[in-house]
């Protein structure tokens, strides 16, 4: 058994009408738990105020997500020993680029109509997944099966993107990445929406987005693919075959 | 509640050069942007310099003389570098856009600088 650590958690405070600022909770913890018990355990021990968001305890809700040590985190995922070592901080701050409704609680509700403007699925068909070794040829009746969408709508992209925090009207990594996955061949009223100042073509290659994304989205390689697929919408219009 | 402080807005730019949680993306990004703000500024002064042609060989002349300063020759160097680190850097982020080594942005990222910082070396032994 990993001996426990002692470390300092640094939470970041901001209620309505008061200046924001960070609260210290010193506490022993087991480096093999998650960034998300240390926050749970200073919410239930020592201050009942804290506010955030969690739900379901392994990346499937999206809703813990946070900076930790400055980096955007899943912190239901994120062993504290992956982040801080023992007799450290381990700083805890809201997601950037939402506005915080109480300590690491953000409204994401600009993210969430993005995601509705392309129309971004929760479930696919199978066949149109990116899955693992997938069969050469899928039957006909595969498509029938749907799977989860790769995506857990946790804003980690967002917060960590530098030309969301420059650009609020910017479509996203994520709503991006939502339209590439459903085509623009088989979507094509998807185009005039990526296809725009604020669309596709705003992202400048940061790939800030893949590098915090804790569901494999990876949503840099996506913008970039639906680059060539809006290339390819353009010819096919070009030419007269959209 | 001041709830600016965590909104996107135009006015952040300077978060852009903030390094601290970022990654290799986020410095070849921030690499980008600070070269190209250094090569538009040389672009005004550039043009102000040959503007002084318009008032004769000897104006000319004499702000030529002025490239044996020092500080006038670090900053031609600098110019050299940020158009390889920009330069370089750009075709990176081209080859991405056209879906080629997506995947390897950060290998591209390392390899392209490395041929820029080795040309910036050559160029600075040749140059003092």
């Amino acid at each position: 058994m990993a001996e426990n650590w002692k470390i300092t958690l640094r939470v970041f405070r901001q209620k309505e009408n008061q200046a924001s600022r960070f609260d210290d909770f010193q506490m022993e913890v087991n480096p093999d738990e998650y960034v998300l018990d240390a926050v749970e355990r200073a919410w239930a021990f020592h201050d009942r105020t804290i506010c955030f968001r969690h739900a379901c305890h392994h990346s499937t809700c999206g809703a813990c997500g946070m900076r930790v040590n400055g980096v955007e985190k899943l912190s239901c995922i994120t062993p504290i020993r992956d982040v801080t070592h023992n007799g450290a901080i381990l700083k805890v701050e809201p997601l950037r680029n939402f506005p915080v409704v109480s300590d690491l609680a953000v409204d994401m509700g600009s993210f969430y109509r993005k995601m509705e403007t392309v129309t971004a699925r929760a479930v696919l068909p199978i066949t149109e997944a990116e899955i693992e070794n997938p069969p050469s040829k899928w039957e006909a009746d595969d498509s029938q099966y749907i799977r989860l969408s790769d995506c857990i709508e946790c804003g980690l992209c967002i917060s960590a993107c530098p030309i969301v925090a420059t650009t609020p009207e910017y479509l996203g990594p994520a709503p991006l990445a939502a339209a590439q996955d459903q085509r623009l061949r088989r979507k094509p009223e998807l185009l005039s929406i990526v296809d725009c100042e604020d669309g596709v073509w705003r992202c400048h290659s940061a790939f800030e987005c893949t590098a915090v994304c804790p569901s494999f989205v990876d949503p840099g390689r996506r913008i970039m693919n639906l680059r060539t697929q809006v290339v390819d919408m353009r010819l096919r219009k070009l030419f007269g075959k959209a | 509640m001041d709830q600016t402080r965590n909104q996107p807005s135009a006015g952040k730019f300077w978060s852009w050069f903030i390094p601290i949680g970022r990654q290799t993306g986020g410095w070849a990004f921030a690499l980008n942007r600070v070269t190209a703000l250094g090569l538009t500024l040389y672009l005004f002064l550039h043009l102000a310099a040959l503007g002084l042609l318009a008032q004769g060989p000897g104006a000319y002349d004499k702000f030529l003389a002025l490239t044996e300063n020092p500080i006038i020759k670090f900053g031609e160097w600098a110019v050299v570098a940020a158009v390889f680190l920009h330069g370089l850097n750009g075709i990176r982020i081209i080859l991405t856009s056209f879906g080629i080594g997506v995947t390897r942005q950060k290998q591209l990222f390392y390899g392209f600088m490395i041929v820029a910082v080795f040309v910036i070396l050559i160029f600075t032994a040749r140059m003092y």
